[in-house]
């Protein structure tokens, strides 16, 4: 076994009550420990995280000389902090403490008492073995830039923006659309309270423009990302929109004035049910209240020969179609992520007919008929301009699907029994809502259902097969018909109707593979960003200091949106007023002697944080960067690189000590 | 020339060797005669009629250098190994096969009984119907008959005696060991006891002119013949394999000067356990592809991985051996 004569180990053994002296005979493992070499004191306790264990450590540390700790126990994500803490406190280096994980990975896992005491022998003495060849380190302190950045201009980032503003901070909100709102500015009413959607959410808008602390950078993407926790340096990209944003009113003047009397082009703000010009206004709240062109349809753009009588009717000389996308650099300390969704497309699941047949819509469209201020004040009618007399709400589109996506949506349910009532209210018509399972989870929600119950809304439970316009009578003819196991009564039946509404689901957005390099963080299988852990890191990422809200973490409502965009904020302000991170030292550095310069390690790096000096002709690796990953030590053919915790000598004496009694 | 001080006194011997490291000494051409001016050559099996029983009748501690090629294949080696460990003030292990093992330790890659059968049975140059296989000892008419017997494992010098230094190489620069030899001659400081001499502390791409960028990206690999090496861009970018990224330099790179790739012959740097597996994980670095197809594509494209990357290196590796 190696041996490092300076070294005197003090060995702990925890029962953790039952978990771990149930399977493992700890007291064997105790006495086992204490004739290892370099052991000086060796014991079991019954619960060495607690007060008394930590002081026990305390003590002995003093009376035995002590300069290395280990103690067997939990895992260290639970409680290495816990005893690094009373290591340090014992005036011992921290990092010449060691944990070994004998619950988790002896005590939890198996059955035979005998066999877990000698893993948790083989897994003790490779501990001891190894953190004799400790080296002291220390923690460094890097200052936190005060300022954010938030990324997504919906609902989640409206909040956190507001959150952090109102914090006293500095906030940059990024959003790719000409205006900040997102998918909650085209509904009508939310659920389950039917408030009206732009009534909620216009003040918030507002309140964002005018908030002194929040740079809104519309029309705006990021194009790259460098540095780390509490450092970001952010590049944006501002699109052009050929106006000068700092001098337009919002007066529209340009658009009556357009050289296209009609407006032609299919309005996206509205699904495409109605048309704009080119110089165009997303809606009429939006915000910022600037117009912008459309350089695809504009006139002036594809010919040059265009009057440019918008430009003319603007008497505040706002135009400037000669703007080029800006590239603006910012210096922030935390980034928050709120880039939100896409709705699942519906002409991936064609036996449901969208595009095929007209009277088919997607559940976005019909929230833009029901809305006052949409293509046809909310005015329910047909593409035929008639009016629907039955509606078929098909639910889980593109959800719990093994042929599109396998995940709930979590919200489609509900926004169907809320478009099941908006419908119903302005068209009067039969309405039958298609489910699988109905799932109302959540304050009121459960209490809606029985709402709409009561209102006459049919309700067949089971997975729609296939709408068409085949009728087989008189009755079906001139009609969709919606064919469906109805599985209460057990048999399939055949509802024909004039509307059928798919209530699509929620996908990760079609950006996210990108942005998630952008920032450097991960996506589950899914493709929605991943959070640190599931339940108790929801909002944080495996990156420090980028944090993640609303739906690109996973489909959510509003309402968790808007929570999870405040634990995002409130993450931010904590890091923000912590005023500096601490970094772990278990960092890779170069020994710029034995460097040779081949430059194998530089893609190789995951966090980019090794550059190459070419002056020296050497590679170096910025340790505030470096997650201690070990990638480069590994790829170093010259050995020239050494991680810090994970040295060669450290590594093999803790094999050699899992392996040699 | 005048002499001051006495000759010191050097040995030249070969274990499981070649030949290729005594003509490395040879190929120090006129060189030699300076050598000859300070030191006597008291044993040199491939040059001088020097018996082992003369040897053996030497003083111990009498030959000042003894430089060691070849690595412990069979008792014969293992044998002088100790005679001359114990004759020897300074011990060298000279040459790959002595420092590493070399090319002979390939055979570790099989059991004894595997290179027998193939050497005494399969061999398509053998006529050997009765499947004869040597034995150590043997009564012929004209008496007991002894040959070496032959190990199941090759061996470093190092793992049979105390060795007091290692210059490596396939065979070593014949500079370089005229170097080493001039700095005992003129009682520079002796560097510390286990060193490599002779050789740099830096990988071979420090040396290297080619031009290297942070964009490796291999594909796949090729044999030098498969592709046309444009002279100027560092091999491995290039999908030649080159082990100079985890190979010692001080050969003065000349297998890439010659526009061949490094085959790794100077051993790993200091604190390098393991050669193979170090050039392996570089070059599986510089590996481009995300999918384990691609990359297994590109994989399946080395000819002989273990051959190539253990090369000179299986028996003072970590691996060491196969395990049969």
């Amino acid at each position: 076994m190696p041996i490092n004569d300076e070294a005197r180990v003090g060995f702990y053994i925890c029962h953790c009550g039952h978990n771990i002296a149930n399977m493992v005979d700890v007291t064997s493992v105790a006495e086992y420990a204490a004739k290892l070499p370099n052991v000086v004191l060796s014991r079991d306790y019954k619960y060495m995280c607690s007060d008394p264990g930590q002081e026990m450590i305390l003590k002995d540390a003093e009376v035995f000389k002590l300069n290395r700790i280990v103690v067997a126990s939990c895992s260290p994500l639970l409680h290495e902090n816990t005893f690094r803490n009373a290591t340090a406190k014992a005036g011992i280096n921290q990092f010449y403490f060691q944990m070994v994980n004998i619950r988790e990975n002896a005590s939890w896992v198996h059955e035979d008492k005998e066999l877990a005491t000698v893993k948790a022998k083989d897994l003790v003495r490779a501990a001891i073995s190894r953190v004799v060849f400790h080296k002291a380190l220390e923690k460094k302190k890097v200052p936190v830039n005060p300022d954010v950045l938030i990324v997504g201009g919906g609902i989640s980032g409206i909040s956190a923006a507001l959150n952090i503003a109102n914090a006293g901070k500095k906030v940059y909100l990024v959003e790719k659309d000409p205006t900040i709102g997102g998918y909650m500015a085209k509904f009508d009413k939310t659920f389950p309270t039917l408030d009206c959607a732009a009534c909620i959410l216009t003040p918030k808008m507002s309140a964002v423009l005018k908030h002194p602390g929040i740079t809104l950078m519309s029309y705006s993407e990021v194009a790259a990302v460098e540095g780390y926790v509490g450092n970001y340096q952010v590049k944006v990209t501002r699109k052009p929109r050929y106006i000068i944003e700092e001098k337009c009113v919002g007066c529209f003047a340009c658009i009556d004035a357009c050289i296209f009397k009609e407006a032609k082009f299919s309005d996206e703000f509205n699904e495409g049910l109605s048309k704009r010009k080119p110089v165009y206004i997303p809606f009429p709240q939006a915000t910022p209240q600037v117009v912008l062109i459309d350089d695809k349809t504009c006139i002036h753009f594809k010919t040059g020969k265009c009057p440019q009588s918008c430009a003319k009717a603007c008497d505040r000389n706002a135009f400037d179609f000669d703007q080029k996308p800006v590239t603006q650099e910012l210096e922030v300390g935390t980034i928050l992520l709120c880039t939100g969704f896409q709705p699942f497309d519906a002409a991936r699941a064609p036996y449901y007919g969208y595009g095929r047949y007209p009277n088919v819509y997607t559940s976005l469209e019909v929230e833009r008929l029901v809305n006052a201020s949409g293509p046809t004040g909310g005015n329910v009618v047909l593409r035929d301009k008639t009016r629907p007399k039955s509606i078929g709400i098909i639910h889980c589109v593109g959800s719990r699907d093994e042929k599109t996506n396998k995940w709930c949506s979590r919200v489609c349910c509900m926004y169907s029994l809320k478009l099941a009532h908006l419908l119903k209210e302005h068209t009067d018509a039969e309405i039958y809502n298609f489910y699988i399972d109905m799932r109302t989870p959540g304050k009121g929600y459960e209490e809606f259902y029985d709402k709409l119950l009561n209102e006459g809304v049919h309700f067949i439970r089971g997975r729609v097969a296939e709408v068409s316009d085949w009728a087989i009578n008189e009755h079906e003819k001139g009609k969709l018909v919606i064919r469906a196991e109805d599985t209460l009564i057990g048999m399939v039946r055949r509802i024909p109707v004039d509307m059928v509404v798919l209530a699509v689901g929620i996908e990760p957005g079609k950006d996210a593979q990108d942005i998630r390099r952008v920032f450097n963080i991960s996506c589950s299988n899914e493709g929605f960003f991943l959070e640190r852990h599931p339940k108790l890191a929801p909002v944080e990422t495996f990156t420090d200091g980028i944090f993640i809200a609303g739906a690109c973490q996973g489909p959510k409502d509003i309402p968790d949106s808007v929570a999870q965009a405040g634990a995002a904020a409130a993450q931010a302000l904590a890091l923000i007023d912590s005023g500096f991170v601490e970094l772990e030292p278990n960092t890779a550095f170069i020994n710029e002697e034995l460097c040779c310069g081949c430059q194998v390690c530089i893609n190789l790096c995951p966090y980019h944080a090794i550059t190459f000096d070419e002056t020296k002709s050497v590679s170096h690796i910025n340790e505030a960067i470096c997650k201690g990953c070990g990638t480069c030590v590994a790829a170093c053919g010259s050995g020239a690189i050494t991680q810090n915790l994970f040295e060669d000598q450290q590594i093999l004496s803790e094999i050699y000590g899992l392996l040699v009694e | 020339m005048a002499q001051d001080k006495p000759k010191l006194k050097l040995a030249v011997y070969w274990g499981a060797a070649c030949g290729g490291c005594c003509v490395s000494v040879l190929d120090v051409h006129e060189k030699l005669l300076d050598i000859l001016a300070h030191a006597d050559l008291v044993f040199w099996p491939i040059a001088l009629d020097i018996k082992y029983q003369d040897v053996e009748q030497m003083p111990d501690q009498s030959i000042d250098i003894t430089l060691f090629n070849g690595a412990v294949r069979n008792s014969e080696n293992e044998h002088m190994a100790h005679v001359l460990r114990r004759k020897s003030r300074i011990l060298v292990a000279y040459g790959s096969c002595a420092y590493l093992g070399g090319i002979p330790g390939l055979a570790n890659f099989y059991t004894k009984e595997e290179v027998f059968r193939r050497v005494y049975e399969e061999s398509e140059s053998l006529d050997n119907p009765q499947k004869i296989h040597p034995l150590p000892e043997n009564e012929v008419t004209e008496g007991h008959l002894h040959i070496p017997s032959f190990y199941n494992d090759v061996l470093t010098l190092a793992q049979v005696v105390d060795v007091d230094y290692f210059i490596p190489g396939c065979p070593p620069q014949s500079e370089r060991l005229v170097e080493v030899f001039m700095d005992i001659v003129n009682g520079s400081d002796l560097p510390l006891k286990g060193s490599v001499i002779g050789a740099s502390s830096k990988v071979q791409c420090d040396e290297c002119k080619r031009k290297k960028s942070d964009k490796k990206g291999i594909t796949r690999f090729y044999r030098p013949w498969e592709v046309t090496d444009d002279g100027m861009t560092c091999l491995n970018e290039q999908g030649i394999l080159c082990m100079g990224p985890a190979t010692r330099a001080g050969c003065g790179v000349r297998c890439v000067e010659g526009n061949a790739p490094c085959r790794g012959c100077y051993g790993p740097l200091d604190g390098i356990g393991d050669a193979g597996t170090r050039i392996l994980s570089a070059i599986a670095s510089m590996l481009d592809g995300k999918e384990p197809e691609e990359i297994n594509r590109a994989i399946d494209s080395i000819v002989d991985p273990a051959g190539t990357f253990y090369r000179f290196s299986l028996p003072g590796s970590k691996l060491r051996r196969k395990v049969s």
